[in-house]
């Protein structure tokens, strides 16, 4: 009779949903962990010992998302994107996948390379993946920075293209993803979704 | 039925006036700006005066120079190998592995302290000897300690300001009377730790010195009960006291020669003694001595056969990170512990990228 047929093929599935707002919390708190360490005396030991042990479950996490995603079917864009848009929107995801990928392993691999002990909690811990080499850590620690202030410019703009459907666009792009079951999104002029 | 026409429609009769929009679109700014303002605080952009393990190098590099690819801090140094003979007393304070009956493999490094690699030994300059045990299950216990019997300062704010204060002027060679005498004004506890410091006889060379953590930590059981300690090194080379006369004979390596020397003799060899805190002893205050009497534990004996080059040494490339402890080993309280950890991996990340420069103990220097 009336939309809501259509209505569930337009969020994500619910797996993507936890995965996408699970990890959100998760690389928000590293980067604001990340860059109050460096900057931390009091609290330095403490933080590193939460940042490479989280850093370590992002890696884990963002491989059974990247397959999740694979294998689920995705909501279509609206009409209220423009291809141009959309082709920014799939880039933008990519990179995501890429980045958060990544830069836990150049986390990694700069403690191998300095021969620090990667230690998860008590006493297990990870091997070291590459040689000892100081000059190696020296790249690979300026990378993770260099990787991280992109994390976080990205997420700016993720956070801010979503601001401004939500606000100006005023299209419920938003819900797609939201963490609650939407029962009526009403994107205007886009099509059903396929069943 | 709800058809397309009608969601469009009903869209735009609420369109959004280009007023409103405008101020839609600042308040996204707004949002947006708060957001990056809020990672730049945590990043500590908008205090620019407070300490960081960043400004705590630069001060150590200010007083010391910048010398390519050393430590910034006990910059002067060998390395050493050798292993720990555990004879099986600690596991009843803590369930680190490093305590069960057995050897253990050792690596170490011997260092003045100062930011100059190529400073003449002399025989009050802090001794420092880190040490990297390597657990058979792959953790590792780090540690860095002195010859000191208690820390001058007591907080890492009061370290980068006695570094300042002790920093020698350049006409005397000495610290400014005055600018110490400012600091001490202000650090009656440093003053008071001085005066532990100097009563104390300091021995004739690294290989008989004692050397102390300074810092508590607490070792855990494998009941999970914990208690407060700190540990030394105690030598069984016989002690012999330094000869103030002696950084005058000529030899700016004598301390290291003379290590060297001895190493090539035979091996030498360091009782590691658990000293154990009673309820009320301070664990956040590396600057008090506990009082005389706690039991002290005898886990077992460090032997060192081996000595290198900080040039051909893998010391060298080590942090040694007095917070990288295995299970059965916590940090206590003390604020000098983050800090120091903090500092010493700010240090490693400024000269890991650096050329490195002949260290002033030459691997020919060491050879028999």
């Amino acid at each position: 009779m009336n939309t809501s047929t259509t209505i569930q093929g337009r969020q994500f599935p619910a797996s993507m949903r936890l995965l996408h707002w699970l990890m959100a919390a998760m690389v928000l708190s590293m980067l604001g962990v990340g860059v109050a360490m460096v900057a931390s005396l009091g609290s330095y030991h403490a933080l590193v010992s939460f940042h490479r042990p989280l850093g370590i479950l992002i890696l884990v996490l963002v491989v059974v998302r990247y397959v999740n995603r694979r294998f689920s079917a995705l909501p279509p864009f609206p009409d209220t994107m423009s291809s141009q848009e959309r082709s920014i929107a799939s880039a933008s995801e990519l990179l995501f996948y890429a980045l958060l990928f990544v830069q836990p392993l150049v986390g990694w691999g700069m403690l191998s390379a300095a021969r620090y002990p990667i230690v998860l909690f008590g006493s297990l811990h990870l091997f070291p993946f590459l040689p000892h080499s100081v000059m190696l850590y020296a790249v690979l620690r300026k990378t993770h920075t260099v990787f991280a202030y992109l994390l976080f410019l990205m997420f700016l703009a993720h956070f801010g293209a979503i601001l401004f459907h939500t606000l100006i666009v005023r299209d419920g792009l938003f819900n797609r993803m939201a963490p609650w079951r939407v029962r009526s999104i009403v994107l205007p002029g886009s099509a059903p979704a396929k069943e | 039925m709800r058809s397309k026409s009608t969601t469009l429609t009903e869209r735009q009769a609420t369109s959004l006036s280009t007023c409103s929009s405008l101020i839609r679109l600042a308040a996204i700014g707004v949002v947006l700006l708060s957001v990056a303002a809020a990672f730049l605080y945590l990043g500590g952009w908008f205090s620019p005066r407070a300490l960081t393990p960043a400004r705590f190098v630069d001060a150590f590099e200010r007083v010391d120079g910048i010398h390519s690819g050393f430590r910034r801090n006990h910059a002067k140094g060998v390395g050493v190998s050798g292993f720990f003979e555990s004879n099986g007393q600690g596991t009843r304070l803590s369930k680190a592995v490093v305590f069960r009956t057995g050897r253990i493999p050792v690596i170490g490094r011997f260092s003045l302290s100062g930011g100059d690699p190529y400073v003449a030994d002399a025989p009050d300059t802090v001794r420092g000897l880190g040490l990297l045990f390597r657990l058979p299950d792959g953790e590792e216990w780090r540690t860095a300690m002195v010859n000191l019997p208690v820390f001058p300062v007591k907080t890492p704010q009061a370290f980068y300001e006695f570094l300042f204060a002790s920093q020698p002027d350049p006409q005397t060679n000495k610290p400014d009377p005055k600018k110490m005498g400012a600091f001490l004004a202000g650090h009656p506890e440093t003053v008071q730790a001085f005066k532990i410091i100097q009563s104390r006889p300091v021995s004739s060379g690294f290989e008989n010195s004692t050397y102390n953590s300074l810092i508590a930590f607490h070792f855990v059981d494998a009941n999970g009960a914990s208690v407060p300690v700190r540990w030394s090194m105690a030598p069984v080379q016989p002690f012999a006291a330094a000869n103030p006369m002696a950084s005058t004979q000529g030899n700016k390596n004598y301390l290291f020669d003379a290590l060297i020397a001895s190493i090539h003799q035979h091996a030498l060899e360091w009782r590691l003694m658990i000293t154990v805190g009673q309820p009320g002893d301070v664990t956040d205050d590396s600057n008090i001595p506990w009082p005389d009497g706690r039991e002290q534990v005898d886990v077992g004996t460090l032997e060192l056969d081996s000595i290198e080059s900080d040039d051909a040494s893998p010391a060298r490339d080590i942090n040694f990170d007095p917070a990288v402890l295995p299970a059965g080993m916590a940090p206590s309280d003390d604020p000098l512990l983050s800090a120091r950890s903090a500092v010493y991996s700010q240090s490693f990340t400024r000269r890991a990228g650096e050329a490195k420069e002949p260290s002033a103990v030459t691997p020919s220097e060491v050879r028999k």
